[in-house]
């Protein structure tokens, strides 16, 4: 039982530095600024540590947050094996050619009408089929191995970044289009000079979106078929044993590289749209 | 521009101009004959929905006509677009967010096919001729209104076209910014001799730049009047309280009345 009270009184501890923290001066500075989420977690981490010990939680229902780091320093090999096939091999080459496919497919819709008419409602329907039916679907397809996950992935992304894409193509104002026409420029000019970067912020907040599904849909499609390895596999695997803590350790490491690619696409973004007001500081 | 000798820029004969919206067909310009020669400063005034803007952009061909014919250097409007014959200002600056004012004010060049040292070269001159040297590197949502649209001014100065057309360009700006400007067009316009077709709903304005006003009244579209200016082409900012200024000046605000009783 001491374990919970500690815990309880770290947490109201760290929740009264964070309530000085928040109106000090060092709250305006990039480190105090970093401090106070991190002493959030921190105290999630020790709050979940304490209630688990201090009441005796069954290790299948919530394995402490102590029990699940040290899986994962044993089980690093395998994490990392799992990691390799289902973000390197599986999410990441799915999203860059399902992002690749939508950017191109986008501008062949946006150059024809009857492209617009016939393949966004295609699209439309293929994003509407439900993963779970059309990861096994893929899995015969395409085998076990990561092929078929890339696969999945390609068809979870294409159409939020299509979408997108095909919006903001039209993005640019007429006025910048009609400056365009007086030039005498080309339907190539004007896309490389105006179109394109302006549908810039509407490509990465398709890609944002898609950044998540990919890594669910990789992780999914293992479900239904994949080597002894992957993170999918090892869910699903260690579910019927009852290893919870390496299925906790598992969704660690997903949750790290989710955010990880995601705070990469930010960052790139940043880079590349600094001129969008919502980038402006 | 030689000085009694007309050269004939813009030529329109009996042009007609149907919009087809989805409340029927609206006559945008009824029947319109305008001759612009070389190096005038030509101003279409009128209540909005006159069809100045429309005209305008007629003659950039970024509207077209149902019916008359209307020439720009001889040829269709479509013609001397792709010669690139013309420089537009539009309203607002209308400058692309992810260049530099320099980026902006090359981009017409790249499109072109400027060699990059022309590109240079040209950008620095027009920049300078706004007066806006030493603001190359910025970005236009770093600058004020005025500056921005100098700016696009500058940018359709650039690849240093026969004719200007500006439509409503300093419309957003305040008086005081707006005067300015106008008297940087007009110096522009002296050092460059470029035939400038004006649109713009202030009778001071009109006045004050223009050699020729198109006075032009709506439903449908149509010139009411047209007047040669007798003002000296160099005019400080107080002729606007010049006797000739305040007639002509009324003969506009006429023509503007008499199109607006024939409703």
């Amino acid at each position: 039982m001491t374990a919970l009270w500690l815990a309880i009184g770290f947490w109201l501890a760290a929740w009264a530095v964070n309530v000085w923290l928040a109106g000090s001066r060092l709250s305006r500075t990039g480190p105090g600024r970093a401090l106070v989420p991190l002493l959030f977690g921190a105290t999630v981490l020790v709050l979940w540590e304490g209630l688990v010990r201090g009441l005796g939680v069954a290790p299948v229902i919530l394995p402490a947050p102590s029990v699940i780091a040290a899986k994962i320093a044993v089980e690093l090999p395998t994490l990392w094996q799992d990691f390799a096939q289902t973000i390197l091999k599986g999410a990441i080459p799915g999203f860059l050619i399902g992002a690749g496919a939508a950017f191109l497919t986008a501008i062949a819709i946006d150059r024809s009408p009857f492209l617009q008419r016939g393949l966004l409602p295609v699209g439309n329907f293929v994003a509407a089929l439900p993963i779970v039916g059309l990861a096994p679907i893929l899995v015969m397809w395409f085998g076990f191995d990561w092929q078929s996950k890339a696969a999945v992935v390609v068809v979870m992304v294409f159409f939020p970044i299509l979408v997108n894409m095909v919006a903001g193509l039209q993005a640019s104002e007429r006025m910048q289009r009609d400056l365009m026409a007086t030039w005498g420029a080309s339907y190539w000019q004007g896309l490389f000079k105006l179109r394109l970067p302006a549908a810039m912020p509407f490509l990465f907040n398709g890609l944002k979106i898609a950044s998540t599904l990919a890594l669910i849909g990789a992780i999914v499609a293992e479900f239904f078929g994949s080597p002894v390895y992957g993170m999918g596999f090892r869910i699903s695997t260690e579910v019927g044993r009852l290893g919870l803590d390496m299925v906790w350790a598992t969704i660690a490491v997903a949750a790290l590289a989710g955010s990880a690619f995601y705070g990469l696409i930010t960052l790139i973004e940043r880079g590349v749209t600094f001129w969008h007001p919502s980038q402006r500081h | 521009m030689k000085d009694g000798v007309s050269q004939p820029v813009i030529e329109a004969k009996g042009v007609n101009l149907v919009f087809q919206t989805a409340d029927g067909p609206v006559q945008a310009l009824k029947d319109v004959n305008l001759t612009v020669n070389r190096g005038d400063f030509v101003s279409f005034i009128g209540p909005s929905g006159c069809g100045k803007t429309t005209f305008l952009r007629a003659i950039a061909a970024l509207e077209h006509p149902t019916g008359g014919t209307l020439t720009v250097n001889g040829m269709s409007p479509d013609e001397a677009r792709r010669k690139r014959a013309y420089g537009y200002v539009f309203q607002a600056a209308g400058l692309y967010p992810w260049r530099t004012i320099a980026g902006n004010i090359r981009l017409p060049l790249e499109i072109m096919g400027f060699s990059k040292a022309e590109q240079d070269e040209r950008t620095e001159r027009v920049l300078d001729l706004v007066e806006l040297k030493g603001f190359g590197k910025k970005f236009p949502w770093q600058l004020s209104g005025g500056m921005q649209q100098r700016a696009s001014i500058a940018r359709a100065l650039a690849f240093d076209a026969d004719i200007l057309l500006m439509d409503e360009p300093f419309g957003a700006l305040d008086e005081i910014v707006r005067d300015r400007l106008n008297e940087e067009v007009l110096k522009l316009w002296a050092r460059t001799g470029k035939t400038i077709g004006f649109v713009t709903h202030s009778i001071p304005e009109a006045v004050y730049l223009s050699t020729k006003i198109v006075v032009m009244s709506p439903r449908p579209g149509r010139i009411t009047d047209v007047i040669d200016s007798p003002l000296p082409k160099d005019r400080p900012l107080d002729i606007r309280d010049s006797r000739e200024f305040i007639e002509i000046a009324h003969r506009v605000r006429e023509g503007l009345r008499a199109g607006h009783h024939e409703d």
